[in-house]
């Protein structure tokens, strides 16, 4: 059921209720769905909620209208995306996703803190190898060399890590199906185990955690290359 | 009625306009001058009283120190961050101004704050537009650059405050210019929008579907337009004159006016012209000359222009698009008219950009659009609706001075983002949140728009306190927050301390006399106008009473306009806009008949039916009209 909002007989903009983001689109919380039909519906609410189409409406309408269409694009913006979709389907699951964004360094650094970073086992070898080259690139660049060998080895490198920024969608779009099918089956009243979920969602934590660590790496490689 | 008349006001650099949705389309309103342009300038006369517009252009040569242009540059600024300003422009600073004040600029005896200055531009549109409506307006939409920061549209907001203005609306320039042009063809797909206006440089990209424009991306550049490139011409026509002629005019305002006048001439000719020639007087009857072909001014202008090209790549980036998925490309602004300009969009987006639309214009022309949608629309504007989106990201600052982003550049708006905060020791009972926006990591580097003392936190051991935060962005995309602490649901009093910026009690002190008395005021202005049309056709009159035409009239017709003269005289000297409204009226058209003997015969047949004040006196068809309506101040 989507979340009221705006009255179905006079039409008008009726306060917020307290929704999460699926719910004020009236969708279940799995994370496969028709980004199409989700903008279609954005469009249609934006026509009912949005504070110029209710401008001259009393102040305690048009208050309702600005919270109301704040959420909905709040609501639209992350539905939309399929990491943001992840991310925040995590959160309203109580996950706590560690955050490896810039600013997450910066403040590590500013403050003097390891940043508490996990290399993803499959790429303890590669990333090595690459820091190593970086290290030399950056050595080359002081002393104002150019090595056009050292230069296509890290570019190839970082091209084949983006790749695999890449595949690292798709594999969680497979655990997507996983999780959108227990829920199905929660909605046909079939228990599923705790364990059940805890493993669909930490699944998928890890994807997002190697994809945001190799995110980061291409842009470390991309400063290095001064581009 | 007038609850109705919402107009739209585009409030640029170098020009400002007004525009209101007529019937099915939107038409720009005229000045007294006749004239759609308003120059952003605003003057001082010798008695001190405001000149703004055309007439205010004068006093920039004459008293430069009793003028100002291109306010908006300052707007929403503080004091070090127009230090480059202070070296391009002659803003005069006030010598008083204290650390943390908003800026003061000298104006003739009188300092005044950037709002305060737009506020009289800001006026004199809403005056154009009472005079064009008969009667008052209170309610505008304002546009305002696409990539302007809170500070710089809290700013825009509160000149329209000064000036008696409800503003309904702020509206970005470049999806203002799209809804002009988007009026005629609803078609669907994706447009950009190049917008290079006098000072601000903006880019949009926007999705059309059913009626709906969405904004994807905008990114741009709040001090880049035609100024900068006036500038460029006018250092080379400095240092031109003191190389040649040992004659430094750096610091003679005069001088450097009339070389600011006569490169821009120059400039504007030059999408027309292959070459132009500067001419100009200086002081100690020197001339200062010089040809500039358009190879030339395009070599010097290409730094200049090529700073729009990063915006417009990244604006590309962000919307996840290539050139080629680009439909359409709009071009706005004064300074899209140069011709390398154009060449470069038509690289930048491999196709020919639109033209169809006069570029000065098209943005006042969409804010009227605006204005008829938030009025509640009309057949015209059904179904139209615009989702625009925040420019610049929204940011708190945490441990270690870095920027935690809470609300990403590009997200439609109204957004919103939800923060909470703990205590750190026993019994705190304040929280203090510094705010900032931009793109940068560390908080040094971004705006800072404003530092927030949550008080009033009940006594609570240390981190039990759950204070949430609610950071909104309305649909101006001006930043609102509210905070609540959840333990005892206890609304937490937030003092807010502006970066830059009016308080409210500022800027109800600034608030023009006129804005208590908008009725009175307008009432009082309507009796000053219809007195100086009474006037005017007396004075016409007196000159048909001597001419031979006089004596073709029959004793009962003058009989009766001298019935009428008599009475319009009487009502004159009452204060009754409607009774000596009706006199003229009367008077007009009990003296046609002499209007068109005194023409010759041939030109009487194309006039008739044309009253007395339509009628020409004599100085040929195309003379100006007698009745030029009176200008108020």
């Amino acid at each position: 059921m989507r979340a009221t909002h705006f009255c179905e007989s006079c039409g008008k903009v009726q306060p917020p209720v307290p929704a999460d983001y699926f719910t004020f689109f009236g969708l279940p919380r799995k994370l496969n769905l028709d980004v199409a039909v989700l903008e279609r519906d954005f469009y249609e609410l934006s026509r009912k909620l949005h504070p110029d189409l209710n401008a001259r409406s009393e102040s305690k309408e048009q208050e309702w209208s600005l919270q109301q269409s704040s959420l909905l694009n709040d609501a639209y913006r992350t539905l939309k995306d399929a990491v943001r979709r992840t991310q925040y389907l995590l959160r309203l699951e109580g996950v706590e996703l560690e955050e490896q964004s810039k600013s997450a360094t910066e403040q590590a650094r500013a403050s003097g803190e390891l940043k508490k970073q996990i290399v993803p086992p499959d790429l303890l070898e590669e990333v090595f190898e690459l820091n190593m080259q970086l290290e030399e690139l950056r050595m080359q660049k002081k002393m104002g060399e150019d090595d056009p060998a050292l230069l296509e080895e890290i570019g190839k490198q970082k091209m084949e890590l983006e790749e695999k920024h890449e595949q690292l969608l798709q594999e969680l779009q497979g655990h997507w199906k996983v999780w959108d099918n227990l829920v199905d089956r929660e909605q046909r009243d079939q228990a599923v185990p705790a364990s059940e979920h805890k493993q669909a969602l930490d699944k998928m934590v890890d994807v997002l955690n190697r994809r945001n660590y190799i995110r980061n790496l291409v842009r470390d490689v991309s400063e290095a290359l001064g581009n | 009625m007038s609850s109705d008349r919402i107009v739209g006001i585009d409030l640029g650099t170098t020009n400002s306009l007004v525009a209101f949705m007529q019937g099915e389309s939107p038409v720009v309103i005229p000045g007294d001058d006749g004239l759609n342009l308003v120059p952003s300038v605003v003057a001082l006369d010798a008695d001190g009283q405001p000149v703004i517009g055309n007439s205010a252009r004068r006093y920039l040569i004459e008293t430069p120190e009793r003028a100002v242009y291109s306010i908006k540059r300052l707007m929403g600024r503080g004091a070090e961050d127009i230090q480059e300003e202070l070296k391009l422009f002659p803003f005069r600073l006030a010598e008083d101004l204290t650390a943390g004040e908003v800026l003061r600029i000298k104006l003739g005896e009188k300092t005044s704050t950037p709002p305060e200055i737009s506020a009289l531009i800001l006026r004199q549109l809403k005056r154009n537009a009472e005079r064009f409506f008969g009667g008052p307006v209170t309610k505008a939409v304002i546009t305002v650059p696409a990539y302007f920061n809170d500070a710089q549209r809290q700013a825009t907001k509160d000149a329209g405050r000064i000036a008696g203005l409800e503003v309904l609306r702020l509206v970005n320039e470049p999806t203002a210019a799209s809804l002009a042009y988007g009026l005629d063809k609803k078609q669907n797909g994706i447009i950009a929008v190049y917008d290079l206006g006098g000072g601000t440089f903006d880019v949009s990209i926007l999705k059309l579907h059913d009626g709906i424009f969405e904004v994807i991306a905008t990114n741009g550049d709040t001090h880049l337009g035609g100024d900068d490139i006036d500038n460029l011409l006018i250092t080379i026509a400095l240092d031109d004159i003191q190389g040649d002629m040992g004659l430094d005019l750096r610091r003679n305002a005069e001088a450097v006016q009339a070389i600011r006048k006569a490169v821009i001439e120059g400039k504007i000719a030059l999408s027309e012209q292959p070459s132009i020639k500067l001419d100009v007087e200086l002081p100690g009857s020197k001339r200062y000359r010089r040809e500039i072909t358009r190879e030339q001014f395009e070599q010097l202008i290409q730094p200049i222009i090529d700073r729009t090209v990063d915006p417009c790549k990244q604006a590309l980036n962000d919307a996840g698009l290539k050139p080629a998925q680009i439909d359409e490309v709009v071009l706005v602004g004064g300074s899209t008219r140069i011709p390398k300009v154009r060449a470069l969009v038509k690289a930048l987006f491999q196709r020919e950009p639109h033209t169809d639309l006069n570029p000065d214009e098209v943005v006042a022309l969409g804010a009227a659009v605006q204005a008829n949608i938030l009025g509640g629309g009309s057949e015209a504007t059904e179904n139209m609706l615009l989702l625009d989106v925040t420019p610049l990201s929204l940011g708190i600052e945490v441990a270690g001075g870095v920027t935690d982003k809470i609300i990403l550049r590009n997200s439609t708006i109204p957004a919103s983002a939800t923060q909470f905060y703990t205590t750190q020791v026993d019994g705190q009972a304040n929280v203090a949140i510094h705010v900032l926006q931009g793109e940068r990591e560390l908080a040094k580097d971004c705006r800072s728009l404003a530092r927030f003392d949550l008080r009033g936190i009940p006594p609570m051991a240390a981190g039990m306190a759950r204070v949430e935060v609610k950071f909104l962005i309305d649909a101006n995309g001006i930043l609102h927050v509210s905070a609540r602490e959840q333990r005892s649901g206890k609304e937490s009093e937030i003092q807010v301390q502006p970066s830059y910026g009016l308080t409210d009690e500022q800027v109800e002190g600034m608030i023009l006399d006129s804005f208590d008395n908008a009725e009175e005021d307008f009432r009082r202005r309507q009796v000053i106008e219809a007195r100086n049309e009474v006037a005017t056709i007396l004075a016409a009159l007196d000159k048909g009473k001597k001419s031979p035409a006089w004596g073709h009239l029959t004793t009962e017709e003058k009989k009766q306009i001298a019935k009428m003269e008599k009475a319009l005289v009487a009502v004159n000297a009452e204060e009754d806009y409607t009774a000596i409204r009706k006199a003229i009226d009367a008077l007009n058209q009990g003296t046609t008949r002499l209007a068109e003997l005194m023409m010759d015969s041939a030109v009487s047949t194309a006039l008739k039916g044309k009253t007395m004040d339509q009628a020409d006196m004599g100085e040929g068809p195309t003379a100006p009209h007698p009745m030029a309506k009176a200008e108020f101040e």
